[in-house]
């Protein structure tokens, strides 16, 4: 694994030289001013005037606008008569042009695995996934609504980055993890980091807070139904207001519905983000709906992430990240589902 | 000393537990203490013992009529969708207000979406709420940690520094325009009552976008909106949103499309904000709860104006009268819809 | 890899099948050879139907893999898409996307078994696969029982068949309306009543049942009562899809998604499930 030391300028200078021929991102500075096209909400094209410097914390909205983009096409047709193919689906052109996304932490790094999990055999996001390169920034310091140790990542983890950026001092480390991330630090000249700084910043990751899986095997261990009936729901069912922000930040949640869309006679089918908080998601045509009370929705999302998810794929489907906490209209906190949870025997 | 908001809250837990230990009422709509600075929860409390976790403070930005409906129903018996309405007299609901949540109720009442009086309001002057989202652009880059609330000022708390800023300067905007910050309805008076706040122009954020030329008005929404990440939380934080179907969900016809294309994103904020006209209280619910941060209250806020100026009249002020927009008059004014701008100029 | 591209079909017949006319039978033919040959199907699964236009809805195959060549398809008129697939016209081209789901166990639980099929309303579509499927492979099972019931006789799907089955006598067959009706001299009653009138054995023998759930909830009694267990009872569930491959997560019962772990379950699975379906 290589390992370099850079400035300020020389971060700026590699990341905007990337720019020069391929799409980098990074998560909005400030309130996004004008967008790209191509920009979902929060994050903007790396632009010369601004320096990579990253508030503590998360981006405002997560990374999986980049794999699991809002919309996705998924087929398109067209519906007119004089067409021998009318009403024929076929498949979109597919997007091969590298993206680079820079500034990226490294809960949202991990968020990217767990997505694949589900997603594995899904040709959109492995797609996505291989002309996507992140480029991430590890956390010195964890917020007051970072918890990501708590869900087995690290505020220092390395997974799922091709390149990780630590900040050591007045400079960055950076480490070079892929074969991607080698082919991006070739195209520059760099300087290799000194040994010193290496086992520095391995002191530092090793005294960082570590992969925590404990609550996990607890909540694996104990009873579906006995969790799905608790008491907790109700009270949390009873604020939530069945808004989707928290799922639509949540850089874990990955439900989507599937539409067409016709503008004159040219449609497309596309799949968007859902989320188990609207009514609609369960409705059945019938006018049926499993799930048609509020606190149904509201437990559906946090034992789909706390116990569904782990009985299905073995991990919890959260990042810690806390984009949710500090989201949620009404403060409902994950962590404290989280406890009231263990607590339920 | 105890602070104003101190007092507040001593004494909404003493007269909920009043009325729910005396079977007045079977549960209150009031706030309990958030897990992060600035934040407070929405919280039905059923049981005397449990009013201690009530709370007041300046961060109460959501307005709880939205509850109210609900937990209305919650108190009914159950009951079977054919089944006929019980006898007697139902059980009542207490709900904390404040000026334009209690007009909200007004609101609700009048499209019978609440029944008066199984409502027993806890009336509370607003000091005006304080957006969280100005204390965390004040503090840009650095984590707040606790915020510490005093009459005047607020203390902000973070991991190597500590300031004190001045509580009114980061007061909601709505708030700050307000003149009724004293509920309309009262059935039990919490603190002292306020008296109607002078505001020569309370629209003139409104007056600002409009000076525009048209392009930079376009300009100003498109990049207003762009944002939208489609997440409701303005629709389900609003008390006027109850349809059981709203139309963004509808399927046969499908009025908007689903992804974050701006004309359909546009049109969502548009069509919601018209849903509003004559209805909304300026209650900031929506703005305060939005996750990106969009100003989407500057359109309704702008019906709002529109609408005192065309038929003289404000949302939940006049519970006599049928809602502006629910009804009509022969001579209600027309001109505006064809050259509306004209026809307030000349003030029609 | 998962593929989300519907196969392009014709339309090659389309048959009112309810006096009501709300339930119509879809013919449909491929239009590639290749995918034609391709395509395998087990009993109870199912398939997306994809509009142009429209969009996509999960529907059960009413065909049986022996009948080669072409795909059934019942469908009741309801929503956006299946209103519109009923104004389609012969000729006409839509997709289909599967088979999707696991169907009943044929070659695994079901083989060597006396066979009970019990159906109501127009969930009998792929009951109708398997039965025909079990007829063609007569020799693999064990004494067929097929129990199905309508509310009028109008609302019998597939009559022209049924009067077919009847003349068999390798399938005890019992064809039952809700209420008495003029030109009916078969049964009359509801279903779980003739259920248990029939009173099929338990002994070695499993059973499929599809239709409505208050059907499904006092069928299971009178079959009980002579020793039935949830172990030998399949049922095939229903909720919203979107994706039907496991991903978007729209039909989850709890842990499970009815779209790639079923839909068809054994009772003695439904009953740990959450009631969400």
């Amino acid at each position: 694994m290589k390992v370099f030391r850079l400035s300020q300028t020389e971060l700026d200078n590699m990341v905007q030289g990337w720019s020069q021929n391929r799409r980098v991102y990074r998560p909005a500075a400030g309130r996004q001013q004008s967008t790209h096209a191509d920009c979902a909400p929060g994050w903007e094209r790396v632009a010369a005037s601004t320096p990579l410097t990253l508030p503590p914390g998360p981006s405002k909205t997560s990374v999986k606008t980049f794999l699991f983009p809002q919309p996705e096409t998924m087929q398109t047709y067209t519906l007119k008569s004089s067409d021998p193919d009318k009403g024929l689906m076929k498949e979109p052109q597919k997007a091969t042009e590298k993206q680079i996304i820079v500034g990226l932490r490294p809960c949202d790094a991990r968020s990217v695995k767990l997505n694949n999990l589900p997603f594995q055999e899904d040709p959109f996001y492995q797609v996505n996934l291989a002309r996507t390169v992140m480029v991430g920034f590890t956390c010195s310091a964890m917020c007051a609504t970072c918890f990501c140790d708590q869900m087995g990542g690290s505020p220092m983890g390395t997974e799922g980055l091709d390149i990780a950026i630590s900040q050591v001092d007045g400079s960055f480390i950076a480490e070079v993890l892929t074969p991607v991330g080698e082919e991006l630090t070739a195209e520059i000249r760099l300087t290799p980091a000194e040994d010193s700084e290496i086992n520095a910043l391995a002191e530092r990751r090793k005294n960082s807070p570590q992969a925590d899986f404990a609550k996990l095997d607890v909540l694996k261990g104990r009873d579906l139904n006995t969790l799905y009936k608790a008491a907790l729901w109700q009270t949390l069912g009873e604020s939530c207001i069945n808004c989707g922000a928290c799922t639509f930040n949540c850089p874990t949640c990955y439900c989507f519905d599937v539409q067409d869309e016709v503008v004159r006679g040219q449609g497309r089918r596309i799949r968007y983000w859902d989320s188990c908080m609207f009514p609609l998601y369960s409705l059945h045509t019938t006018g049926h709906n499993p799930r048609g009370q509020k606190m149904q929705r509201t437990r559906n999302r946090f034992m789909h992430k706390l116990k569904y998810f782990p009985e299905r794929y073995g991990l919890f489907s959260c990042v810690g990240c806390g984009r949710c906490v500090k989201d949620c209209p009404v403060n409902i906190d994950i962590r404290e589902v989280m406890s009231d949870l263990l607590a339920v025997e | 000393m105890p602070t104003i908001n101190e007092k507040l809250t001593e004494e909404i837990r003493t007269q909920a537990k009043a009325l729910l230990a005396d079977g007045t009422v079977a549960a209150v709509i009031g706030y309990s203490r958030g897990s992060l600075p600035m934040t407070v929860k929405p919280t039905v409390v059923r049981a005397s013992e449990d009013c201690g976790k009530l709370v007041w403070n300046s961060f109460c930005v959501l307005n709880l009529a939205n509850y109210l409906p609900e937990v209305l129903k919650s108190v009914e018996p159950p009951r079977g969708p054919r089944d006929p309405k019980p006898e007697g007299p139902l059980a009542k609901v207490a709900v904390l207000a404040t000026g334009c949540w209690s007009r909200n109720i007004v609101v609700q009442t009048q499209e019978h979406q609440v029944d008066r009086d199984r409502v027993v309001v806890l009336g509370v002057a607003s000091r005006g709420m304080v957006s969280r989202r100005k204390v965390e652009e004040q503090f840009a880059g650095r984590e707040i940690l606790a915020v510490e609330e005093f009459d005047h000022d607020l203390v902000i708390k973070g991991a190597d520094f500590e300031e004190k800023i001045n509580r009114w300067s980061v007061v909601r905007d709505n708030c700050q325009t307000c003149t009724r910050p004293d509920p309309v309805l009262v059935d039990v008076r919490i603190g002292e009552p306020a008296s109607e706040r002078k505001n020569p122009n309370p629209f003139q954020q409104v007056d600002k976008i409009e000076e525009k030329s048209s392009d930079e008005r376009w300009a100003w929404f498109t990049s207003e909106f762009s944002t939208c990440i489609r997440c409701y939380a303005c629709r389900n934080a609003c008390p006027l949103c109850y349809c059981p179907t709203c139309f963004v969900d509808d399927a046969k016809p499908q009025w908007v499309g689903k992804s974050l294309d701006a004309v359909d994103t546009g049109l969502f904020h548009l069509l919601r904000a018209y849903h509003c006209a004559g209805r909304c209280t300026d209650c900031g619910a929506c703005e305060s709860v939005c996750p990106m941060g969009i100003n989407m209250r500057m359109l309704t806020k702008k019906l709002n104006k529109d609408v005192l100026n065309l038929y003289g009249m404000e949302a939940g002020m006049q519970p006599a009268s049928p809602l502006p927009l629910t009804t009509y008059a022969t001579d209600d004014p027309q001109k505006f819809i064809v050259t509306e701008a004209k026809a307030v100029k000349e003030g029609e | 890899m998962i593929s989300y591209l519907p196969y392009p079909v014709r339309i090659d017949e389309i048959k009112v099948e309810t006096e009501d006319g709300n339930l119509k039978t879809f013919k449909l033919v491929f239009e590639n050879e290749t995918q034609r040959k391709a395509w395998k199907h087990v009993p109870g699964q199912f398939a997306m139907l994809s509009l142009a236009g429209q969009g996509e809805i999960p529907i059960g195959i009413a065909s049986s893999p022996t009948e080669e060549g072409h795909l059934l398809f019942t469908v009741n008129r309801a929503g956006k898409v299946t209103t519109a697939l009923h104004q389609m016209h012969m000729g006409e081209r839509m997709g289909v996307r599967g088979p999707l789901g696991n169907g009943f166990p044929i070659d695994t639980d079901m083989k060597g078994k006396n066979i009970v099929i019990i159906a109501g309303g127009f969930a009998v579509t792929t009951l109708r696969a398997t039965l025909i499927y079990l007829m063609e492979h007569r020799q693999d099972y064990g004494k067929i029982t097929f129990i199905y019931g309508a509310r009028t006789p109008g609302m019998l799907l597939y009559q022209n068949e049924l009067q077919e089955w009847a003349k068999r006598d390798d399938v005890d067959l019992h064809i039952t309306v809700d209420r008495e009706a003029p030109g009916w001299d078969g049964l009359v009653g509801f279903v779980p009543t003739i259920a248990g009138q029939v009173a099929p054995s338990p002994e070695n023998s499993v059973a499929l049942i599809c239709g409505p759930p208050i059907m499904i909830k006092f069928t299971m009694p009178p079959l009980e009562k002579i020793g039935w267990t949830d172990d030998q009872v399949y049922l095939s569930l229903e909720n919203r899809m979107k994706c039907g491959e496991g991903v978007c997560c729209h039909c989850n019962v709890g842990p499970t998604l009815v779209c790639k772990d079923g839909p068809v379950f054994t009772r003695t699975q439904v009953r740990k499930l959450p009631v969400e379906y």
